[in-house]
């Protein structure tokens, strides 16, 4: 500190340094910190697996024997990680608007749709990633049960995992498709808890709904999504609510995003 | 290195920017002055890519900057100090910035250091931090990438007499180096001082621009006279335009022959007469902003 520095070479002389664009896989790999990087996304990421790990608990302690199997713990972790996920997508796009981080991250990548690309998919692997989590919780479980006189704790059909995968997946881009649309956190959560509350009442009062609320209520299209077995039209009437829920406002919030001003 | 060509944005019927050019060279510090709410912000994040523009285009290394594959290694940008997220620590936010780039993580401590942000304070969560210690942290955030080019956005504000001080020798030795800097300040005084150019901004307009040392001599005559309205009169019959000083005496858009010799022929006796000099580019700062001004303030 008190040595002097040596004088630097001249700025104009030195070619032009890291003309290199950076790659997605390293933009992906800078949002993902930036989930961890800040008490908000550490404490919201570790309430995710302590809310799984309690789950778990519970039905060890509460749930009938015969109930704890591995394939019962897994599914168990799926809700409270799947309602805290979405928040996670939201709060991943809302807080470079809420923080005003966005100037600072569009100066160094001006192709904001890097940017949103990069965000997707390090909230899709973190998606990923929570259901690896409720695995290895379930399997703790699993095996605290199986120490403790449940029969066939072990047996369970894999699509149930993947299916998870799906669901998980595709809450976490829902949120991100909230927060891309209306980049406000509040507003984005409410919004994103409270529409299909709505929709949901709606749907059940209103019998004129009650068709169309199988199509587009997500609340109702994604409950096969926790079993093993889902049909071929389960997955149809899944596909178009999405369309409406996550594409519909993922497009148009990825436009706004493209075009709108940060200042 | 920065090219600005007709720069207009339009916001409906009000028109923040008007028609903006200007250029910055490598070696230079360009002062961008104006008062609050002049359009130099704007135009700033138009330089950017972070607002689009309605008319006219800007370059930098001659590429528009959304078209600049890493503009972090380019050009430095800091354009406001208090858009930093402030659960993270400085040193996060400089990593955060360093992995982006692809800079290696052993220049975040150096450049840390570079504006005066010691290990504790690098440390600390940027909610923690004063508006002066914002402003270092994002000028460590411009510098990080060693670009050839600064677009800094009133980057004086919140540094103490000091820090000012250091700023303007920064600066000074990055131009030096054959760098090139743009920045924008609301003060003349504190652009006078490391400025090689000097680009002024009133309504979205450029009212002035050009060489420091020629907009300072070319500010006209300060004169002064016991009977102030007598020499209004005078340089009046003369043809010679005057606007009041700020501490009494006359500023004349015109050489001091000129100005004494008027003075002579309507007899007024002088009490000053001089090259106006930097007053004067206070002067003409102030009368030509100060219309905006009021309309800033009325709107």
């Amino acid at each position: 500190m008190t040595t002097a520095a040596p004088r630097s070479p001249a700025v104009a002389t030195r070619p032009p340094a890291g003309v290199r664009r950076p790659s997605l896989l390293r933009l992906t790999a800078v949002e993902s910190r930036k989930l961890v990087d800040t008490r908000a996304g550490f404490w919201l990421l570790l309430s995710i697996g302590l809310l799984a790990a309690a789950l778990v608990a519970v039905m060890l302690i509460w749930a009938p024997a015969a109930e704890r199997t591995l394939g019962n713990l897994f599914t168990a972790t799926l809700l409270p990680v799947g309602v805290l996920l979405p928040v996670l997508g939201i709060l991943s796009v809302t807080g470079e608007w809420s923080q005003r981080t966005a100037l600072g991250t569009f100066a160094l990548v001006p192709r904001r749709e890097r940017v949103i690309g990069a965000k997707l998919l390090a909230v899709v692997l973190a998606a990923l990633a929570s259901v690896l989590v409720s695995l290895a919780l379930a399997a703790g479980g699993a095996f605290v049960a199986d120490a403790t006189g449940t029969a066939d704790v072990w047996r369970t059909e894999p699509a149930l995992f993947w299916h998870a995968a799906v669901l998980q997946v595709a809450g976490v881009l829902m949120g991100a498709a909230f927060g891309l649309l209306l980049s406000h956190t509040p507003l984005a959560i409410v919004t994103y808890l409270v529409l299909p509350i709505v929709w949901s009442t709606l749907g059940a009062t209103i019998s004129a709904l009650r068709g169309p609320a199988g199509w587009l209520d997500t609340a109702l299209t994604m409950e096969p999504l926790y079993t093993a077995g889902v049909s071929g039209e389960q997955w149809a009437r899944l596909g178009v609510s999405l369309l409406v829920w996550l594409v519909a406002p993922m497009a148009a919030g990825l436009l706004r995003t493209l075009r709108r001003e940060v200042s | 290195m920065i090219e600005v060509e007709g720069l207009t944005k339009r916001y409906g019927r009000h028109t923040v920017v008007d028609d903006v050019t200007f250029r910055c060279e490598p070696g230079t510090v360009t002062g961008f002055l104006g008062p609050n709410g002049a359009g130099k912000s704007t135009t700033m994040r138009m330089i950017c890519g972070l607002t689009p523009p309605s008319a006219g285009r800007a370059t930098v290394a001659g590429r528009p900057y959304r078209d600049l594959p890493n503009p972090g290694r380019e050009i430095g940008v800091l354009l406001d100090a208090s858009a930093q997220h402030v659960g993270r620590t400085g040193r996060e936010v400089l990593a955060v910035a360093a992995q982006t780039m692809g800079v290696a993580p052993g220049r975040v401590p150096d450049t840390l250091g570079r504006v005066g942000l010691n290990p504790t304070a690098a440390g600390r969560r940027v909610r923690a931090y004063s508006l002066g210690m914002r402003q270092r942290l994002g000028l460590a955030y411009a510098l990080l990438g060693d670009p050839r080019g600064l677009i800094l956005d009133e980057p004086a504000n919140g540094l103490d007499p000091e820090g000012i001080f250091w700023m303007r020798g920064l600066l000074r030795d990055f131009a030096d180096r054959g760098g090139t800097v743009l920045l924008s300040s609301h003060l003349l005084r504190e652009v006078e001082a490391v400025a090689d150019r000097l680009v002024v901004i009133g309504g979205g307009r450029v009212v002035a621009q050009g060489d420091r040392d020629d907009l300072l001599s070319g500010a006209g005559t300060l004169v002064r006279a016991r009977d102030p309205d007598a020499l209004r009169a005078a340089l009046g019959a003369a043809g010679l335009d005057a606007t009041g000083g700020t501490d009494g005496g006359l500023l004349v858009a015109a050489p001091a022959g000129v100005v004494g010799q008027a003075a002579a022929d309507a007899g007024v006796a002088l009490t000053e007469l001089r090259p106006a000099g930097s007053g004067g580019l206070e002067q003409i700062f102030l009368a030509l902003t100060a219309g905006t001004s009021v309309q800033e303030a009325v709107r």
